[in-house]
Parts: structure tokens; sequence; C-alpha cells
């Protein structure tokens, strides 16, 4: 029996009919509401691609089942920040030029997004302590923890 | 290989085809949009025509027709920089076209760190002669001799006058032939009567000019692959054997008749589901009861796996260096030295899996894809559906990611073949076990090295010889589609090709040899450990065991790394970066291995020397070895990089970091595992990769900018000499040398308890 899942997405009332109370909520995103952020990676919660905030804590969309976010709060990458009011972690991004291929750069922003709106003098130990667990196959590390110190910076978190 | 051909005739009806099909491409309708400017009687797409690599639009903005591709190593950047500099434009007025077979000849994809070595060549030629067909247009329009003029930002001026590229031909044709080399691919080059410019007059060659694909990657706003989305487009998701070579008997289509829209598709031995949804395909997928053929055992238990490459009959066999007389020189050594290596088959593991979309027609197609030569791909979709190559356009969309022949190749063959079969536009993209478990896979390998000493510890012979599965089983690209999974299910007999490498050159030993030796497949077809190349095919693989054997010599003989390394460097440029890294990482001079720490964390320093096609690294790794729980932490990385002239510093210094990092990667941790079945790596727990905790706290390169040396490349070049410099820095700390890769924890705490 389909039901009728309605929630708020990037500021905006959005409704999406599921017919499979399994179907992720990446599903809804992506095939729904042609929203391109969140990526598919794993589709096993391991990899990070898929992350959006739901509620303003980072989940990973490819798990979670779309009735879940039933009367919540989802937010996507073009939730945190657009060119012309981007989030600090943009625009240290872009300064960085972090992305190679850039799958999976939204995981990483979301993640760190969440983690220094809660911590955001954390040092460098407990950044990466924070980011465990995402992926990046071009191998961007390091200028992934290049870009957040410069955010922090920014966001008048570490010196 | 396919010459390009003549397909002026049906060029524009691909564009307003493409155009309209097209939901969310804004890269494709840009180039409909810029060429529609242009107009009609485009001269014919081929090498030999001005027009195919650049042209000047009305507003004087230049486009340029790159048949290759950037995945973020900023090399579309670079191509505009050497289109502005020939052309006295200005860098912003460039933009680079890539990887649609539409507005590109076949220059290869991405291949071989070539993107700028051979792919920016004929754009330099092309941009020089568009300058000097431009210039003397100018001169007579102005009644200026060409020696009067100058150009500044597409304005010619001298004599008081002006007049403007865009005034001169804006929107038009050069109409001109230039002289094409015939070559297809990687080399394809054209001459010019044009001067080129010396690199002394550069003013925007060597500059930082940042990305253009960056924001749109950092706001969300650009489109993958994943993202290309076709009117009345099916979903599909192909079904790959639970054991491999296995076959479909039995599928039961009334399994998934629940699913909405979900039905099976099938050829031959070609298994797939489709839906409208793509939920409903992915479950369709896993819900498909399907009845296969019995298990054949194909694959040895994984600890025999270096044991079977070293007993396996050698297919093919050579020699690629013999000088000297090595033989002789072995029977009368003081002393001989003798190691061996062992490399693991590796997985690209794309950050996601591979997707494609197709729209087959009864006499055309369109193929969305993300491999990375896209020219290929198109060859090999036509081959599938018995179209000419010039009815079928591809267009390549950025991928999660690409190293080599990985799942992009099969993808797009995948989804042509499903649009063919259903009718219909069909969007492929494969689970995380399709990327990870079934790509094409890097080759495993065992590296046999030895050297003669003579009395006073001079090395006066050598010898490297690798053993291992081809790194050309399956084809670089996907031209023809039995070098692709479907092909084979399909029933197309395989063609594998023998080829390996050993490392290059460099040391001036007396007498040496290096060589290698390929052995068979372990299954004739849709194998997943079916193998191709992955990043640097076979670099990291030979110079894991060649630069750790070359430090097993310095120490055997008493010697420093860095010290022995300039002694025998036959290259004054590899001396000078094997000390640009030496001094910049402040390297501290003794044997390797006689510093000895105490406690539970080991430290060490390492150094590799490695070169590739012209590109001289020198990297000196710094690690820590926890001797409790046997992991390996390469904190520090110190890269000196020559390859020849530096066309955008920003971009060289990221693509080495990449580089870095990918082969820290594949040293400590990457190892596809199978059982007798099949390959059991499928995912980012049983194929674990870098973590940002693994990441080095900083990777410090020395860019060594030779402007008067032709660019040698930059994409892979780096990935070579991380193992041995991780290797020979774990030796430094431990003195345990561990030939195995990966140099995993539990390699790790074996080889200290076998040294206790």
């Amino acid at each position: 029996m389909a039901t009728t899942v309605k929630f708020t997405l990037d500021g905006k009332s959005r409704s999406v009919k599921v017919e499979d109370p399994a179907m992720p909520l990446l599903y809804a995103l992506r095939d729904d509401l042609k929203m391109k952020a969140p990526h598919f990676g794993c589709g096993l919660a391991q990899c990070g691609a898929c992350t959006v905030h739901v509620d303003g804590e980072p989940v990973r969309s490819c798990v979670m089942p779309a009735t879940a976010v039933k009367g919540k709060k989802v937010t996507t990458i073009l939730g945190l920040g657009t060119p012309e009011k981007p989030h600090p972690l943009q625009t240290a991004f872009v300064e960085e030029q972090v992305p190679q291929c850039g799958y999976c750069v939204n995981g990483w922003m979301m993640t760190a997004a969440a983690f220094l709106k809660k911590k955001p003098k954390a040092t460098d130990a407990e950044v990466r302590e924070a980011l465990a667990g995402l992926k990046c196959r071009c191998g961007t590390h390091v200028s992934i923890m290049r870009a957040i110190k410069r955010a922090q910076q920014q966001m008048g978190g570490a010196a | 290989m396919n010459a390009p051909m003549d397909f002026s005739a049906s060029r524009r009806e691909f564009f307003k085809a493409s155009g309209a099909l097209i939901v969310s491409v804004s890269m494709a309708g840009f180039v409909t949009e810029a060429l529609a400017e242009i107009g009609a009687n485009k001269p014919p797409l081929v090498p030999g025509e001005l027009d195919s690599w650049v042209a000047v639009l009305k507003d004087g903005s230049v486009s340029a027709f790159y048949g290759k591709i950037d995945m973020g190593h900023c090399l579309d950047v670079a191509i505009a920089q050497i289109v502005a500099e020939e052309l006295d434009v200005g860098f912003e007025s460039v933009t680079v076209f890539q990887g649609d077979t539409a507005t590109s000849c076949n220059q290869g994809g991405a291949s071989g760190s070539t993107g700028i070595s051979t792919g920016a060549k004929p754009l330099r030629s092309a941009a020089a002669e568009a300058r000097r067909i431009l210039v003397e247009a100018a001169a007579k329009q102005l009644a200026v001799p060409v020696d009067q003029l100058s150009v500044l930002d597409g304005v010619v001026s001298g004599g008081g006058k002006r007049v403007s590229y865009a005034e001169l031909i804006g929107g038009k044709f050069f109409n001109s032939k230039v002289e094409w080399n015939k070559q297809v691919g990687n080399f394809m080059d054209i001459k010019v009567p044009a001067k080129l410019k010396s690199p002394s007059q550069y003013k925007v060659v060597g500059r930082s000019f940042r990305r253009r694909d960056v924001e749109g990657k950092v706001f969300g706003t650009m489109d993958w692959i994943t993202e290309i989305s076709v009117p009345g487009m099916l979903h599909g998701r192909v079904i790959r054997p639970v054991i491999a070579g296995a076959v479909p008997l039995k599928v039961d289509v009334g399994s998934i008749k629940k699913i909405p829209g979900a039905k099976v598709v099938r050829e031959k031995n070609f298994l797939a589901v489709v839906a409208p949804k793509e939920w409903d395909a992915v479950r369709a997928a896993q819900t498909l009861k399907v009845e296969w053929s019995a298990a054949t055992n194909p694959y040895p238990a994984m600890p025999k796996l270096h044991d079977h490459i070293r007993s396996a009959k050698v297919v093919k066999a050579e020699t690629e260096t013999n000088k000297g007389d090595v033989d002789a020189v072995f029977k009368t050594a003081a002393r001989v030295i003798e190691a061996e290596y062992e490399w693991p088959f590796q997985s690209h593991a794309s950050m996601g899996p591979a997707c494609a979309v197709a729209d087959v027609k009864a006499d055309s197609a369109t193929l969305w894809t993300g491999s990375q030569k896209p020219h290929y791909a198109r060859d090999g979709v036509a081959v599938l559906c018995g179209l000419p190559p010039e009815k079928v356009h591809a267009i390549w969309v950025m991928g999660p990611g690409s190293y080599g022949r990985n799942d992009g190749g099969d993808a797009a063959i995948d989804a042509a073949l499903l649009s063919k079969l259903t009718g219909k536009p069909v969007r492929v993209q494969g689970s995380r076990s399709d990327a990870t478990a079934w790509d094409p896979k890097g080759p495993a390998s065992v590296h046999r090295a030895r050297a003669a000493l003579d009395a006073s510890g001079k090395v006066i012979g050598y010898e490297f010889i690798s053993k291992g599965f081809s790194r050309v089983h399956i084809a670089t690209n996907e031209a023809d589609p039995r070098d692709s999974l479907a092909g084979q299910e399909l029933g197309m007999p395989t063609n594998p090709v023998e080829g390996f490498g050993t490392p290059e050159d460099n040391y001036s030993f007396s007498s040496r040899r290096m060589g290698w030796e390929t052995i068979a497949p372990l299954l004739d077809r849709s194998s997943p450990l079916r193998t191709s190349h992955l990043r640097d095919p076979v670099g990291p693989d030979v110079h894991f065991g060649s630069e750790q054997f070359i430090d097993e010599l310095a120490v055997a003989t008493g010697e420093d790394s860095v010290a022995f390394r300039i002694k025998y460097a036959t290259k004054p440029r590899a001396a000078a970066a094997i000390k640009a890294a030496a001094e910049k990482a402040g390297w501290q001079t003794r044997v390797s291995g006689t510093a000895k720490s105490s406690g539970d964390i080991l430290s060490g320093r390492g150094i590799s020397y490695t070169e590739r096609r012209g590109t001289i690294v020198a990297t000196v790794c710094e690690v820590e070895v926890n001797r409790k729980t046997g992991r390996i932490w390469a904190k520090k990385f110190t890269v000196a990089h020559d390859c020849g002239i530096i066309i955008n510093p920003q971009g060289l210094t990221q693509t080495i970091e990449g580089n870095v990092i990918h082969g820290l990667s594949r040293t400590v941790l990457e190892e596809v595992r199978f059982d007798a079945n099949s390959v059991t790596s499928v995912d980012w727990a049983s194929y674990p990769i870098v973590d940002i905790q693994d990441a080095p706290l900083s990777i410090e390169s020395v860019l060594i900018n030779h402007p008067e040396v032709a660019p040698t490349g930059a994409g892979e070049p780096t990935i070579r000499s991380i193992p041995g410099a991780i290797a020979n820095a774990f030796f430094d700390a431990t003195g345990v040398r561990l030939r195995t890769a990966p140099m995993t924890p539990e390699r790790v705490l074996a080889a200290l308890a076998a040294a206790r």
C-alpha cells in the first residue's frame, strides 16, 4: 500500500508517494525529487556519499527508509549554502580546490558541517575522528583537512 | 582502431536530437548553442581540419575541442591555458569541450598520463595556426605588414589600427587544413605552418588558474553521469552470477511480478532487470530468483595465489632491457643478493558504481557515459548494435571516479544492450559489489630481483623479472564488446592480450636485465578477476619490489639510501630530484634500519626514486609503526616532481597529492579477496581503503620546473614511487623487510614476530 510522506526539504514542503516501505530516503530524493547532490556510493552506509541532514543530524540516506523522515527537516547540500550565500565550508572547499571527481564531497561537507556546528573549535584530531569512515577514492584527504581548517578560521573556530 | 570518418552530414541532427533529449546536461546544451551559432557547413570532424580543434565565436570567445577528458586534475584548465597562450586571447575567454564524440576527435580519452604530454599538442598547434591565419587576415584588412602587428586579448593591432578576432572570423569556420599524423588515440597530432611560441614568451602557461568544475561540485549543482535522465528512461540492473563463470539455467520471472513495472531482460547468458523507478530495479535485482549452473571452482585458494603465479605456465615472456653480459657477471660475482616481492589483485573500487545511459534506436544511438574513453565506448556500442560509429553519439559526463579500465566500460555496454533489447532509453548503475567485486582488476604478480656485487661492493649485475597476470587480458578500452562482461555473457570469444611491464631503466648498473612473464587468466570468460589497466598499470606493483630492492642493496653495501641512489642514477635531473626531496624532508644520512627506536611506536624514513615516461619522482616517506597493533601510519610525504614544463602548479600539486594517498591506500590496505568460487571483496568493509585517520598529516611537494623540457605527464608517475617509499621507511623503523603487499597489520605483526 503506497503511503505519502510529507517532509521539509531544504526549507520547502515536499511530499513523496512511497510504494515500498523499505525504500531508502536516497531514492525518494534522487529519483522522485531529482535532487542531485546526495550520491549513491554503496547503499550500505559505508562511504557517506549520500549524507543529508535530518533535523540537523547527518544521516546516510541510502539506508534510512524514506518513511522515517515524515514531518522532519531534510537538508541537502543545496540547503547548506548557495554560491550567493555559501556555507563557510563551501567557500573553503572552493578556495582549497578540494574535489577531484567530487562524487564523495557531499558526504565530507555535510558531515563536517554538522560536526562543526556542535564543535567549532575542534582540533584536527577531533575532526579526523568525526570524519572517520567517509571515503574519498581520488585521495583528496589532505586538502579536505586544509579546507576544514580554513572554514573553522572563518567561523571563528580553531586558530 | 577506427579512423575517424566524415560525418558532418549527420552531426547537426545529433546536436538537435541530444539537445531535445537531455533533461539536465547543461554542458552538452551549451555545445549545441555554441556550435549552432557557428552554423551550417562545418567541415567534417576529422583531425586534418583546423575547425575540428578550435573555433572563434561571434563574441570573440574561443572554443577548444579536446578528445580527452579531465576528472579533476585540472587538465581542461591546462588546455585552456595552452590555447590562450598560443592564440593570444585571455584565459577566461577559452572554453574547453571535452569527451564528446560530436565535437572532438578521438585523442584516446584519459590514458597513460597523456592529458597534456600528447593531448595538448594538437590543440597547441591548432591555436598557433589559428593565430597565424587571423594575423594574416588582419594584415590584409588593415593594410599593415604582419611583422608590425601584435595581438593582445584577441585584438590584432599595429600601425595605429586594430581589428578583433571576433570581427575577423567570429562565428565562421576557418576552412583550413592541417597535417594530421594519421594516428588515432593518445598519439593523434597535427603539423601546422605556424611557429609555436617559445616557453620564454609564456604569460598564461605556468600560472595556477583555478579549476572550472569545483563550484558545481561543492554547491551540488553539477551533473555527474548519475544525474543524467532521459524521458521514458528505464532503470536497469545487471545480475551477475554468485559463482564466477556460472550461467543462468532457470529464471523465475514470477518472483518479481509484484514489483511495479519490473521486467526480466535476458539474452543468452546476459541477465538483467529493468523498471521505471530506480528502487524498483534495485529490489527486483535483489528479489529475482535465478538457478545458476554448478560451481567449477575457478580460483585457487587465496593464500596460494602467489604460488599459483610462480608455478603457472608462462604464456608470454619479454626482456625489455638487456645490457652487458648479465649471466656472466652473476657467475663471477663476489656476492649475490636476491629477493622476491608479491603484489595482490587490486580493484579500481571507484567511489560509486559506474553508470551509463543509452538510447539505442534502429539507425542511431546516444550514449552518456562516465567511461574515461568515450570515443572508444562509442565504437563498442556501434559494434554491439551493428551501427556505423558515426551513427553513435557518445557524451562523456563526469563519473564517480575512474582510474583506468574500471566498471565504466562495462556499464556503457550494459546500458546499450539493455536499450537495444527493450527499445527504450536505459540507465544502468550497479551495486557496490558491481564496482568492487566485478570491475576489471589490477593484476596480481610476483617479482624476482637479484644483484651481483664485486669484491668492493659495487653493483655489477642486476636482474628484475616480474611474473603475473597480464595487464591487458581485458583491453584498456571498450571499443570491442568482447572486452566487456555483457559481450562475454553474449558468448563473444575473449581476446586476452599479454602485457606487463618493468621498472624504468634508470640505474646505471653495468650489466642489467629487466623483463616480464605473463600467465593465463584464471577463468576464460566473465571473470571478476579479469585483469586490465588500473592507475599506472603495474607501476606501483613493480616498483614496490624494485625500489625496495635498491634499498636492500644500499643496506647490504653499508650505504645511505639517498647517496646510493644518486651514485647509480643515470640522469642529472634524477639526482637533482632525489636531492630536492631529501633536502626538503630533512633527510638524515645513515644506513637505513640502523637507528633503533624503542617503545611501541617505531619511527622511520624511506626514499624511493622512480621514473615514468620521462617524469621523475623522488619521494621521502616518514612512518610510525605500532608494534603492538601492526598499524603503519605514513605521517608525512615529501615529493620532488619533475615533469618538464609545469602548466599549472596548483593543479599539479593536487594531482600529486591524490597519487600519494591512492598509492598509500594500495600499499598498506588494498587486496582483492576471493575464494574458490568468486571474489569476496564486495564492499568497503571487505575491500578497505585509506581512511582520513590513515591520511598523512602533510604532503610537501617540490615542483621542479623545466620550461625547456616538453611536459611528460603527472596523472600517474607519483603513485609508483609511494609503495617503495613506505616499505623502505617501514624497514628503517623496524629493521624488518616486508616483501608482500599490502602491508596490513596482520602481515606487519607476522613479519615482526618472525624477525624476533
